[in-house]
């Protein structure tokens, strides 16, 4: 067994609104067995996510067999999540919670197309856990931090295409330019929704202050 | 010289006391290789390097190393590298197998690396607790985790001072994503230093046991860039459970069922932020501080940045 397959997949920090926008998926390779990534806007792959989010809203949506969809909210969007049989645990804490209230999901992102041509994007959970404010307010700031990051690394790869004489060291970005190919929405609109989430945070801090 | 001859050269350096054959015999066979057959270099040496190795009946083992390098233990990142160590013995464990004379973990100031010597290198033995040169020690690789195998051409040189050892300590900081199975209440084998964890009552050593309770958590710690494998031993799963052994056995004994543990220590842990620091041991941290990040997090200073960006 090779190296690549021992290592676990990493979950990553992303809001809603990005994760939804993440509508296209690959392997990068032919092996059946071979992991699926969701490719992110702001340029990078994702096989796992961590979100952590206000639950507003559950229903058994299954026809033959219970399946259960979670509505997660965050400061930019609604995550939705789906568990059905083959995801037990997920599903029998989807069934017994009361929202609202605050979970975090470990899962795996599953893109889904409607009769439309839509593309929905969805989690395919792991685990859920409720969870405190204290953590929602953490995962907020950690994925503004790591969602920030991925658009530095973005925008410093972009950079270097407009002005190859520059001689700039920037490294390649396989996962930009594959996001740049994909999509057309800029990752700009990634930065506002951080700023918006942050902002949403801070009144909260400020509004406490002065009651 | 060329990159051929340079390679020759070494190649007549290490079989020089073995066998009774010229530079340029080898760089022939190298330049045979390399221009008509069109094999990258580092594939050449292997190939030519076997060659000879069968020619002289040795093992890779008992060459001598062409030009071994003084290196700190987190420098090795490469298998079949031959190096030079300045190391302590921390610790020495018991051979699983005849074929090995000792096995244990080196420490220097940089880090632990685990070594192996063959029994049939014939090489004086290593003490606990003290400090050696080693030369002509050759690195290897399992599963991500490296080592430094001891051959018949070591050199081993015990040094009177003292060395101070780091213990490769790691910081994460993350959510727990993920608990493992084999975490929870767990009986292990209580054969004298036997302390494996048994499946179904058995041992894989000992076949069937009666087996001794003990608690643990397999846990993925991941920051999002990074997905940690931890272990928490009884001491640190007390302490971040708040649930001690014998609690937990009370419990599993109340359901009839041991996996009640691990359900309900689960639903404590799972998608929480915690800080965790310890020694790292190959692809694991070893807990030995745990704490929970509830505080409050200053979102200001990303703010400022993301607005400047």
């Amino acid at each position: 067994m090779s190296q690549a397959e021992l290592t676990r997949e990493v979950a990553r920090r992303v809001f809603a609104s990005e994760f939804n926008d993440s509508t296209y998926s690959f392997k990068e390779s032919d092996d059946e067995r071979a992991p699926n990534y969701a490719l992110l806007p702001t340029g990078d792959r994702a096989n796992r996510v961590f979100v952590v989010g206000t639950l507003t809203e559950t229903e058994d949506v299954g026809e033959d067999s219970e399946y259960w969809r979670g509505r997660v909210v965050d400061p930019t969007g609604t995550f939705f999540v789906y568990a059905g049989q083959y995801q037990p645990e997920a599903a029998a804490t989807l069934r017994d919670a009361e929202p609202p209230a605050y979970v975090s999901v470990v899962g795996k992102p599953r893109t889904y197309e409607t009769e439309d041509g839509t593309v929905n994007v969805s989690v395919r959970p792991e685990s859920i856990a409720v969870v405190d404010e204290g953590t929602r307010d953490r995962w907020v700031v950690e994925t503004a931090e790591r969602t920030l990051e991925r658009i530095e690394a973005f925008q410093e790869w972009e950079a270097q295409q407009e002005a190859p004489e520059s001689g700039s060291t920037a490294p390649t970005n396989e996962y930009a330019e594959m996001a740049r190919d994909r999509y057309d929405s800029p990752v700009e609109n990634y930065r506002r929704d951080v700023i918006q989430a942050l902002e949403q945070l801070e009144d909260v801090d400020d509004a406490e202050a002065t009651a | 010289m060329s990159d051929v001859r340079e390679h020759a050269d070494d190649i007549h350096e290490q079989f020089s006391d073995h066998i009774d054959v010229s530079v340029d015999e080898i760089e022939d066979r190298l330049t045979t290789l390399v221009d008509e057959y069109k094999v990258p270099i580092d594939e050449a040496r292997r190939s030519v390097t076997n060659h000879y190795l069968e020619e002289a009946d040795l093992e890779r083992d008992e060459l001598a190393g062409g030009s071994s390098e003084d290196v700190q233990i987190e420098d090795v990142d490469e298998p079949e590298q031959w190096i030079d160590l300045t190391a302590k013995v921390i610790e020495l464990w018991d051979p699983r197998s005849d074929a090995v004379a000792q096995v244990g973990l080196l420490g220097d100031p940089t880090g632990t690396i685990k070594f192996t010597k063959w029994a049939k290198s014939d090489l004086p033995a290593l003490e606990e607790g003290s400090v050696y040169e080693l030369r002509n020690v050759v690195t290897d690789e399992y599963q991500g985790q490296y080592s430094v195998k001891l051959n018949s051409t070591t050199v081993i040189e015990e040094r009177e001072e003292d060395l101070e050892v780091g213990n490769d300590t790691s910081e994460i900081e993350g959510a727990l994503v993920d608990m493992q199975s084999g975490s929870g209440l767990i009986k292990r084998c209580p054969k004298e230093d036997c302390t494996r964890v048994l499946q179904n009552g058995r041992c894989n050593e000992h076949g069937e046991v009666e087996g001794e309770f003990d608690l643990r958590i397999k846990a993925v710690v991941d920051d999002g860039i990074d997905a940690h494998e931890v272990i928490f031993d009884k001491e640190a799963t007390e302490e971040l459970t708040g649930l001690s052994l014998e609690e937990a056995k009370e419990m599993a004994m109340d359901a009839l069922d041991t996996t009640i543990v691990a359900d309900e220590i689960h639903e404590d842990i799972v998608g929480t932020y915690y800080r965790i620091e310890g020694p790292t041991f190959g692809r694991y941290v070893l807990a030995d501080d745990v704490e929970e990040l509830d505080g409050r997090i200053d979102a200001e200073e990303l703010l400022i940045k993301a607005r400047s960006m």
